[in-house]
């Protein structure tokens, strides 16, 4: 179905340009008035973070959290390096020995690296994880001189990730 | 001969005080003003965008010992931008025409640096008059002059050998044909006016009678009240011809379709890098400078203030024990104060204009040029001649 | 200094409009005619005539040779390049040059008076401005008047012409 649009009627004060042209520029010194004065919508980034204002479903740096009573949630199971979309993950899995307490679990993680210069902080790896071992926490600012800094090991995970209380506790019930 | 006596012979005393203006104007004003300019430009862009702009660089106290630095609302940048340019690798790309490559960013900072020689920038300090080259085709060598500035856009365009260079070249040529035809008839009518090309002179007409833009409002002048408001009728249309002309000749938005980033990607400076676009960027902010101090020339009485005397005055408050050069030097200093102050107030404008107003449609702006600006200019230097015919 | 200052710009002026005729680049042809017109005006400059000097720089230089670019530069100049010299126009042209100069000779010879250079300019005008403004309104009235309306004319021709409805 064809449809004309109808071009608009000017009128002389339209057509001559220069009352806009005039309107423009009271609005953009207005603008420029409010900025010089301070009132501007910038945040001066590192003397000012937006820490305090992170939602609660911030998605920051993927880490690894341990239990309430020190073991550490992750049990090996790879699904979050198999559904990374950058493969940003990499698990190298290990039995737990039967002396350790937690021998019924039988599987933990011997390192557990995340490449934060590939990491595109998706959550999908939080999403998937059956133990609910990692989680996207509020670090943003990650940085580094080198690649090799860039690479989350296991250490640094826990030290980011913390301990996470509260949350399904299967093992605990299992013989 | 000794050596001042050689230095007053009116031969040698005119070339080495026209030199000593020339380093001045250059080193003194323009450089500092282009680099002001470039700052105020990310300044003023980013408070009209509700930004805060460069805030940064200043001045590095803490490795002095103190035991903080100091930002000074950024103000570095104006130095650290041109060491980033001086800095920067010079890449030639392979397929360039290199002669022309090598010259076209020259040709571009050439003719507004020239366009300074005539504008007088102050009254006259210890008895010299404040211009480089006083001559009496005044107005007339800024228009030649500065029409030559489009060979650099050009031939930057053409030698680039790429394709957005060269549209930036094309539109740059065409665009300064339609728009200088409307900017030379618009001064039309301040000749008839003053009588003179002299922009020396045109400024004692206005110190005389009143601001060109405003006759009526400064200056005493023999002119009654109702003859200053009927030349005030032709001056606002030459001012605004001129004004916006002026906008098309230095390749500012709304008319800076030559560089046009959007399209273009930067238009005939695409190829350029380091030096050589440096120079086009200082090319382009130094015609900005001469546009704006023929602007002020021409219509906001130049260096003169109302109630401000010039160099020549030998009033100073009212203080009588002081030596006889005091004053001049005094009002001298303040002339040329002003008359920055005044061209300051214009590049602001050229910066605010470009911040408000979206950029012109080819066929739009060649529109205006030819059919509406060249016709209206025509028409108005009738209407001047006519006032003037009622008037004298 | 006048005399040296003449000798700078004629060289300039030949040196380029030569490069004009030999330079095989139209652009580069262009440039060297901008040139050439530069050193005519400069030579005008050192006769005091101020007013015809700036004019020839802002027609020629600043306008007719910008639309002369803006042609060339859409033509394709590999086309130009691969043209081969063309003898006998070559010939010719060398023949008219000759002849010119052998005109030229003959006139300057002819009359002492001419080797010298004039007296300086002497006018009852305070500028040279005003000197052709008066020459052209005074003198020359009633060319200048029928030349206005030739250029009249042809501006009203090409409005009529680049109508796009010619009924």
């Amino acid at each position: 179905m064809a449809f004309v649009v109808q071009r608009p009627k000017l009128n002389l004060a339209e057509k001559l340009y220069l009352p806009a042209v005039l309107g423009g520029l009271l609005l953009t010194i207005r603008h420029f008035f409010k900025g010089a004065a301070g009132r501007n919508v910038t945040m001066q980034y590192p003397e000012v973070k937006w820490d305090d204002h992170l939602p609660e479903w911030y998605r920051g740096a993927p880490t690894l959290v341990a239990d309430e009573w020190g073991r550490e949630r992750c049990v090996s199971c790879q699904l979050c390096e198999f559904i990374c979309p950058p493969r940003a993950i990499t698990i190298t899995p290990e039995e737990i020995p039967n002396s350790d307490p937690w021998a019924k679990v039988e599987k933990r993680p011997k390192e557990f690296e995340i490449d934060m210069i590939r990491c595109i902080y998706c959550g999908l790896c939080e999403e998937v994880c059956p133990e609910q071992a990692i989680y996207l926490r509020k670090d943003y600012s990650i940085t580094g001189y080198t690649r090799a800094e860039m690479k989350h090991d296991k250490a640094k995970l826990y030290e980011l990730g913390g301990v996470k209380a509260g949350v399904v506790n299967k093992w605990n019930e299992k013989k | 001969m000794d050596i001042s006596s050689f230095l007053f012979q009116p031969s040698v005393f005119l070339i080495w005080t026209s030199l000593v203006k020339t380093l001045f104007i250059l080193f003194g004003a323009i450089l500092p003003l282009v680099s002001l300019a470039v700052f105020a430009e990310r300044k003023v862009s980013a408070f009209i965008q509700d930004r805060v702009g460069p805030n940064r660089v200043g001045a590095p106290t803490s490795l002095v010992g103190f035991k903080k630095d100091y930002s000074l609302w950024g103000l570095g940048q104006m130095v650290a931008d041109p060491i980033k340019l001086l800095l920067k690798e010079n890449f030639i790309p392979k397929s360039v025409n290199k002669f022309y490559y090598y010259i076209a960013p020259k040709l571009t900072m050439i003719p507004p640096l020239l366009v300074l020689a005539v504008i007088p920038f102050g009254s006259s300090f210890l008895g010299v008059p404040m211009v480089i080259a006083n001559v009496d085709i005044g107005i007339l060598f800024v228009f030649a002059v500065s029409s030559l500035g489009v060979y650099g856009i050009v031939l930057a365009g053409w030698a680039s050998n790429s394709k957005y260079p060269f549209l930036g070249g094309i539109r740059s040529s065409s665009q300064m044909i339609s728009y200088e035809l409307a900017l030379g008839l618009s001064v039309v009518p301040i000749f008839l006016i003053c009588g003179t090309l002299n922009l020396s002179q045109i400024v004692d007409w206005q110190v005389k009678n009143g601001w060109l833009i405003a006759p009526f409002a400064v200056g005493g002048g023999s002119l009654s009240l109702v003859q200053r408001v009927l030349l005030w009728i032709p001056m606002v249309i030459s001012f605004v011809i001129f004004l916006v002309s002026m906008f098309a000749e230095t390749n500012r938005t709304p008319f800076d379709l030559p560089e046009a980033e959007q399209e273009l990607i930067g238009g005939y400076h695409t190829e350029y890098s380091s030096m050589g676009f440096a120079l086009f960027f200082l090319g382009e902010y130094a015609a900005m400078i001469a546009g704006s101090g023929v602007i002020v020339t021409l219509f906001f009485g130049g260096w003169s203030l109302p109630f401000i005397p010039d160099g020549s005055s030998h009033w100073l408050f009212g203080l009588t024990n002081i030596p006889d050069w005091l004053p001049g030097v005094v009002w001298g200093f303040v002339n040329i104060n002003v008359f920055f102050a005044k061209v300051s107030l214009f590049i602001f404008f050229f910066i605010w204009v470009r911040w408000t107003v979206p950029r012109f449609r080819y066929d739009q702006l060649m529109k205006l040029g030819w059919i509406y600006f060249f016709e209206i200019a025509l028409a108005n230097i009738f209407l001047a001649a006519l006032v003037l015919v009622y008037i004298k | 200094m006048s005399l040296f200052l003449f000798w700078v710009f004629a060289a300039m002026m030949l040196a380029f409009g030569a490069g004009v005729v030999l330079l095989r680049n139209p652009v580069s042809s262009a440039m060297c005619l901008v040139m050439s017109f530069l050193g005519l005006a400069s030579l005008f400059f050192t006769l005091d005539a101020y007013f015809i000097g700036i004019i020839q720089i802002l027609v020629y230089a600043g306008a007719v040779m910008v639309l002369f670019l803006f042609i060339i530069m859409l033509l394709d100049l590999k086309a130009e390049r691969a043209r081969k010299f063309n003898i006998p126009a070559m010939a010719g042209g060398i023949a008219v040059l000759a002849g010119f100069v052998g005109i030229l000779y003959k006139v300057l010879a002819s009359n002492a008076e001419y080797l010298h250079a004039k007296p300086a300019f002497t006018v009852p005008f305070t500028s040279d401005v005003k000197a052709v403004g008066a020459a052209l309104f005074t003198q020359f009235n009633l060319p200048f008047q029928i030349i206005g309306v030739l250029l009249l004319v042809a501006t009203i021709g090409v409005v009529v012409l680049s109508k796009k409805e010619l009924k």
